[in-house]
């Protein structure tokens, strides 16, 4: 880890300097939320001071400045996913409306009773629910790609499971309880092979690898600004443009239309036509402060110290007594989940909070994960551009703390 | 500054490890199932009253944090030998502790033992730890089959 690097990164998130109970804060929820640096702050906190407008709808300075600021983003979101145009860059409140949105405007367009839906037994509940709620509706049958102890999904399940029957598959791309980083690549294209369409659930990929969509060959890229280090309420829905074309609307209102009259309105072309009403002007705008920060940065720092962290803090954890680490593919990510015998997961959550240090406790909206390892929730460490080795040693020792007080 | 030690004092830790009436009642006359999901902690009460209303034996079943434990274990060895009536008081007072409504060194309290919790409030996020057992309890005596916290 370049150690001058990683201290000048810190210096840019200003709520890594507070205290918490008197302490530095070690702040280990990265997977729930990133910080923040003063650029995506700043660049709100402007946009309030000096350009507050509504967009696409006023001849006025202000109007037309905020509107530009507003389209450079998706022009950044595009570069840095490598979108064939901007037009397949669709604003939404983050990850789980994106979802929502696919399987609302797409689901229950082309899905029809009998129809089956792929999912796997990783996801996040917000690429769970919105299926279960189309099937409901529709009579379409949810199938599962199981995954093996160690975290992986189950290849040659999926390869059994994929079937003409299949018509929508919805799959994450790093797991946000266990790390993995699934082989969506692969996955995506032996989909393709029977023409089934393909969503990539991005949440947590999107600040710790490069994606190209082009290259994935990705149907649907779903993602939210919060988890890579932007604001919240902001998020993508990345489409292909033959499929958002023949898409009906999510929501109807201003912005979407071109003409409206009370026998007939005709939609706005793309990506308009998925943006009824205001949308989140202002943090769309400091979203784009947080892409041009990350690409400042490189992927190459960036997924080296993930992968130092991942390497440090897997060893560290390993050499505590009867912890068990909860997710171990060979492909991950910086994430640690774990659980002690004698300590419930609130407990230590709680004690090394007493420390300053931020974990998640809980089933981290994964149940059918915890399910799969019989426990009910786990503690889980996860890791960003600003943490540090010493961060790691800090949360052992609080967790041998903890140990002392429940032996 | 309160102190983690304040919140995980000896007698929370030593009832976590072995919680009393922790077993299932075979044919109890009320019973629910709590469940936080939240955190994912559940349990199961079981009440035995008798003709006069007074609560016989009284156990409980389940998963969850240290607070949870000890707060369910102290709760059955509490309300044994307890009519409903003082049940339902131990409940509202047991309540307002939590929450950091009631000082038990200053307000008038039939608590007891269960005094213990008094820090708990200080900790937003685990009252419902330590009360979601009194709810579930609450719900038995009340014919709810399934209690949750939210
Ligand atoms: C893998 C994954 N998918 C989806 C989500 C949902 O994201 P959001 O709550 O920002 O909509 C999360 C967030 O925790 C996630 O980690």
């Amino acid at each position: 880890m370049n150690k001058k690097n990683v201290s000048q990164i810190r210096k840019d998130f200003p709520n890594l300097h507070v205290k918490v109970h008197g302490k530095p804060l070690v702040y280990l929820d990265n997977a729930a939320t990133t910080l923040k640096p003063n650029v995506v702050i700043d660049a709100i906190t402007n946009h309030y001071k000096t350009t507050t407008a509504n967009i696409h709808r006023g001849v006025h300075y202000l109007s037309e400045k905020a509107t530009a600021d507003f389209e450079v983003t998706r022009n950044k979101i595009k570069a840095l996913i490598n979108a064939k145009s901007s037009a397949e860059i669709i604003f939404t409140r983050g990850t789980t409306e994106s979802i929502n949105l696919v399987s609302n405007s797409y689901g229950r367009t082309f899905l029809k009773k009998g129809d089956e839906i792929l999912i796997s037994e990783m996801e996040h509940h917000s690429n769970i629910v919105p299926w279960q709620m189309l099937c409901q509706e529709k009579g379409c049958i949810l199938r599962i790609i199981p995954f093996t102890d160690s975290g992986e999904l189950d290849l040659n399940a999926f390869t059994k499971l994929l079937t003409p029957k299949i018509k929508f598959i919805s799959i994450v791309y790093i797991s946000n309880s266990l790390g993995t980083i699934n082989p969506v690549k692969t996955m995506i294209a032996r989909a393709h092979q029977l023409g089934i369409p393909v969503l990539v659930d991005a949440a947590q990929a999107i600040a710790h690898l490069p994606i190209d969509v082009q290259e994935l060959d990705c149907d649907f890229l779903v993602f939210s600004g919060h988890k890579m280090y932007g604001p919240t309420g902001v998020g993508v829905l990345y489409g292909k443009t033959e499929l958002l074309n023949k898409m009906p609307p999510y929501q109807g209102g201003g912005d979407m239309i071109s003409s409206v009259t009370f026998e007939k309105t005709t939609y706005n072309v793309l990506p308009h036509k998925f943006e009824a009403g205001t949308p989140n002007i202002a943090d769309v705008i400091g979203l784009a402060a947080a892409i041009d920060y990350i690409q400042k940065l490189g992927w190459d720092y960036i997924e080296k110290h993930d992968q130092e962290l991942l390497d440090y803090g897997t060893k560290a954890l390993n050499k505590i007594s009867q912890l068990r680490l909860i997710g171990t593919a060979k492909q991950k990510s910086a994430v640690l989940s774990f659980v002690l015998p004698q300590i419930h997961p609130h407990d230590l959550g709680t004690l090394v909070d007493q420390d300053g240090i931020a974990i998640r406790t809980g089933h981290h909206c994964t149940q059918p994960v915890m399910k799969h390892f019989g426990v009910p929730a786990t503690a889980r460490a996860s890791f960003a551009i600003y943490n540090t080795k010493e961060e790691i040693d800090k949360l052992v020792q609080s967790i041998e703390k903890a140990k002392k007080i429940f032996k | 500054m309160t102190d983690q030690n304040e919140l995980y004092q000896q007698v929370i830790l030593e009832h976590n490890k072995k919680p009393r009436n922790f077993k299932k009642l075979e044919k109890p006359t009320h019973m629910a199932e709590g469940y936080n999901p939240l955190c994912g902690d559940h349990l199961m009460v079981y009440l035995n009253l008798n003709k006069d209303n007074t609560i016989e034996d009284v156990t409980f079943e389940g998963d969850g944090c240290a607070i949870s434990k000890a707060s369910a274990s102290m709760m059955t060895m509490t309300l044994k030998g307890k009519s409903v009536d003082e049940a339902n008081k131990l409940f509202e007072e047991f309540h307002q502790l939590v929450t950091g409504n009631l000082n038990p060194d200053k307000d008038k309290n039939i608590l007891g033992k269960l005094a213990i919790f008094s820090n708990v409030w200080h900790f937003p996020a685990r009252v419902k730890c330590a009360s979601l057992c009194w709810h579930t309890m609450k719900g038995a005596l009340d014919k709810k089959k399934s209690i949750s916290t939210e």
